[in-house]
């Protein structure tokens, strides 16, 4: 359906996005997300067409539509796009906003679309209203439904919950999730906030210095971290020396570790292996014992900053009635199934 | 905001708003006994004249000036060509050109003693009655020429309404299939409506009050109109009800200007800087559009300008009619500015210190007299001065055995609460937003920190109110100086301004002598401009 390769974005002289390739398939949600200044807005306007491609192709519908030497104009593309400012029009009513994009059709056609769009987003009965009269949340689903009104072959969504506070987030993503689901929409969401992208993504493409570190599903990208980066950016983790017994253990100061599957490091390479919070079990009973160095509050669970044998320091989550003071001592049991270890030669 | 309840301390305040209000209560009044035989006369004869003349008037330089304004934002915004930087500031100095001084200037130098004709006739070899040549002092030329110097309203309104609009919006319009150009005419201008009705208003609002222009042209108005009425047929009563008529066109203007600009406020919110995709335009054709966005310049300001320039005698620079010219004129718009801004400023601390409704209601109605026509505010000053002079005259006489004569209305008392109805809103304006600056808590904080009451306003709002305060006086004083109609009707008796004598010897046809104090009233014109100038530049580098 969307198809990217080795693209590469640049505004003068200042290459943007270098090499990116992925693709997604008709219905799939895909997002990106990275820190920003990493190239993945510059990305999504190349997708939509307000920006040319220094390198590569853009394939819609096995369509090209941009390469260094072609661009279909973004006003041909039918691509919608959400933007983070909304950028709906003030001087038009909700109704008007969101049949803007349906000029070739008939009146009673354009009515009929706008009604059964108004009741997808939620917003009945609101067609009448200026913009300036809508909360943010609102305002928000008139542009989704502006984007959906023309039926586009896909739907680019840039930000599209920064300007709404917490709350209001998560049910909006939700409810996005399930309207682009229900109409079988393809889209590509560019956000900072890897949670939105739990929430939305099939696919999460994470960007960082104008490049794609990783492109995966959002299980892969958790527990099978490309590279550091990624390992960083996604989640909360900390990194533990250890040593490459074989190809398949690993050696720590918290025990040896194996997976079935063999990893790429041979025997003896020094690495570092990344421990999730939640891959370090409370165990009063276990003999391993951490010294907690700090604690975070998180409501259902407690967040420990250890530090371990040689000084160095994990995270561990445990349930949140298990109070320990700091300076105390307390037992931990490692349970971890993905091995992810960085050869320490080798950076990123 | 807490409800304050009225205090006796409001009431000098109120008796003053009262007063500014005062000429404009009189003038409808007059409406209430209307003269009927006088009517029919003036229905029969020269009413439909005077009606149609100026809303003939006001709708053509509304149009002109919509579309020189417009399609000039619309270069300077849209496009990147040669000298567009600096020319974007220099297309506002036809602001400073007063429409009855480039009046005489265009009349200098079309007429048939002027050089252009002149030069068409020594070229081809014609002689009078040989060819047509448009007359200049007529109803299209007062259009023409008001259109050229009043256009600057609708273009800054309409190029901040265009550069606002965020380039997301285009986008938004591309993503839904419709080509840059569509996108013009569907979302950019549709949203500058209001902008565009606010400037358009203004311009025509100034054509409705211009005296000047058409007195000279000798196209009969409704404010030459009311000077006929007056003056020629002595007919008081007469001329108030054509004020109160000429009045209420400008206040239907009124309303569509600030029911724009509440609209002005929901369609450009957040916007800061630009970031609108421009066209650059190189070579050739960058020169060509660089010539066409010129013109409005070089007719509005530069020929005209040069026109007084070589007209003007410049001998009497040092003459001392014109030095006493200069002098009444500076010092009149001086103690008139110095005047307005004190009433400004205390008026806005009265706002600021009570809430009331009354007397929210009352200031925001005494600044409406920006809009209204000199004509109409000096028939307003005149006639209830008069009055209380004659009262005054009869009691004396009758008690004390003494004439005061004319106490008031033949002095510059008269004139001074004249300005102070008209130009008050431009004193407050500039007072007004630079005591919003000031936010309560600063007065607060100030106060947390063992200020007396006293030593705030004097550490404090003193310092941060100079800028406002410099500006205010300026903007007044320039006003003041420029003035025509209501100098020309409430000064003392030989007592000759710049504009005054500039009109009185352009209409004697020594557009010669006029030229140096034309000059003078556009050079020192030239400073509000330069100074609106600056500060706009300032706004739109904050935003980058």
């Amino acid at each position: 359906m969307l198809e990217l390769s080795q693209i590469a974005v640049a505004y003068q002289s200042f290459t943007v996005v270098k090499d990116v390739s992925f693709r997604l398939a008709a219905g799939e949600i895909g997002c990106l997300v990275g820190p920003s200044g990493s190239g993945k807005t510059s990305l999504l306007r190349a997708i939509a067409g307000f920006e040319a491609v220094h390198q590569g192709e853009i394939l819609l519908d096995g369509q090209l539509v941009s390469s260094a030497t072609q661009m279909l104009p973004a006003e041909k593309r039918q691509v919608g796009v959400v933007f983070q400012d909304y950028a709906l029009f003030p001087h038009l009513t909700v109704a008007e906003n969101i049949s803007f994009g349906l000029h070739r059709q008939n009146k009673a056609q354009q009515q009929a679309k706008v009604m059964q769009l108004l009741q997808l987003v939620g917003l009945e009965g609101m067609g009448k209203r200026f913009i300036h009269q809508l909360s943010g949340g609102q305002q928000q689903r008139v542009a989704l439904a502006r984007a959906l009104a023309p039926e586009p072959r896909l739907l680019l969504l840039d930000e599209p919950f920064s300007g709404l506070d917490a709350d209001l987030r998560d049910s909006l993503a939700k409810d996005i999730r399930a309207i682009l689901n229900q109409l079988g929409i393809t889209a590509v969401m560019v956000t900072h906030d890897q949670h939105e992208a739990f929430a939305m993504a099939d696919w999460i493409g994470v960007m960082a210095h104008g490049m794609l570190q990783q492109w995966g599903t959002p299980y892969q990208l958790y527990h099978q971290p490309a590279n550091r980066f990624v390992a960083d950016f996604i989640g909360q983790g900390d990194l533990l020396t250890g040593q490459m017994l074989d190809s398949c253990s690993v050696q720590t100061c918290l025990g040896v570790f194996r997976q079935t599957e063999p990893t790429n490091l041979t025997a003896g390479t020094t690495v570092d292996l990344l421990v999730r919070p939640d891959d370090i079990l409370h165990d009063d009973q276990s003999p391993l014992r951490a010294k907690v160095l700090s604690r975070a509050f998180r409501g259902a669970h407690m967040l420990y900053q250890l530090e371990v044998g040689n000084g160095e320091k994990i995270s561990c989550l445990a349930p949140s009635h298990h109070q320990h003071a700091i300076g105390e001592y307390i037992g931990i049991r490692p349970e971890i199934d993905d091995l992810v270890c960085f050869a320490r030669a080798s950076i990123g | 905001m807490p409800l304050t309840k009225l205090h006796w301390r409001q009431l000098p305040l109120l008796l003053v708003v009262g007063l500014l209000l005062m000429p404009l209560l009189v003038v409808f009044s007059s409406l209430l006994s209307p003269d009927l035989s006088l009517w029919q006369h003036l229905l029969a004869t020269v009413l439909p004249d005077y009606l149609q003349n100026s809303l003939l008037l006001a709708a053509g330089v509304g149009l002109g000036a919509l579309l020189l304004g417009t399609s000039l934002a619309w270069l300077i915004v849209f496009f990147r060509f040669p000298g567009r930087n600096l020319l974007q500031w220099l297309l506002l100095l036809p602001m400073a050109m007063p429409a009855y001084i480039i009046a005489y200037s265009y009349t200098g130098l079309l007429d048939f003693a002027g050089p252009v004709q002149s030069l068409l006739r020594d070229l081809f070899g014609w002689r009078y009655g040989d060819y047509y040549f448009p007359q200049v002092r007529s109803l299209g030329g007062a259009i023409l020429l008001l259109s050229l110097v009043l256009y600057p309203y609708v273009y800054l309104l309409a190029r901040s309404a265009f550069a606002s609009q965020s380039e997301r919006l285009a986008e938004a319009s591309l993503s839904l299939g419709f080509s840059r150009r569509q996108h013009f005419f569907r979302v950019t201008l549709p949203m500058a409506r209001p902008a565009l009705i606010t400037g358009t208003a203004l311009a025509m609002m100034e054509a409705f009050a211009d005296y000047g222009t058409v007195q000279y042209f000798g196209v009969p108005t409704l404010t030459t109109g009311i000077f006929r009425t007056w003056f020629g047929m002595g007919q008081q009563q007469g001329a108030a009800q054509l004020s109160a008529l000429l009045c209420t066109l400008v206040l239907a203007l009124i309303y569509l200007e600030l029911a724009s600009r509440r609209q002005l406020h929901f369609y450009y919110t957040g916007q800061s800087h630009s970031d609108i995709k421009t066209h650059q335009v190189r070579g050739i054709r960058g020169y060509l559009l660089l010539l066409l966005a010129l013109l409005p310049l070089l007719l509005g300001f530069v020929v005209p300008a040069l026109q007084l320039a070589m007209l003007a005698d410049w001998a009497a620079l040092l003459s001392s009619d014109y030095l006493k010219l200069l002098w009444h004129s500076f010092s009149l718009a001086f103690a008139a500015a110095v005047l307005l801004v004190a009433l400004a400023t205390w008026l806005c601390y009265g706002l600021r210190l009570n809430r009331h409704w009354l007397v929210q209601l009352l200031i925001r109605l005494s600044a409406m007299g920006y809009a209204i026509p000199g004509t109409v505010i000096a028939i307003g000053v005149m006639l209830p001065l008069a009055f209380f002079d004659n009262q005054l005259d009869l009691l004396a006489e009758q008690y004390f055995g003494v004439r005061t004569g004319l106490l008031f209305s033949g002095t510059v008392v008269a004139l001074l609460l004249a300005y102070a109805v008209r130009f008050l809103a431009v004193a407050l304006q500039g007072i007004e937003a630079g005591l919003g600056q000031i936010k309560p808590s600063m007065d607060q904080a100030a106060r947390s920190l063992g200020l007396t009451p006293l030593q705030v306003l004097w550490r404090v709002h003193v310092p941060l109110l100079r800028p406002a305060v410099l500006t205010a006086l300026l903007l007044v004083f320039v006003d003041v100086l420029k003035e025509l109609p209501a100098t020309l009707l409430l000064r003392p008796f030989n007592f000759n301004t710049l504009a005054v004598k500039s009109y009185e010897l352009a209409s004697d046809e020594r557009l010669a002598d006029a030229a140096l104090p034309a000059l003078t009233i556009v050079l020192v014109g030239l400073g509000p401009v330069l100074l609106l100038t600056r500060a706009l530049d300032k706004k739109s580098s904050v935003g980058h």
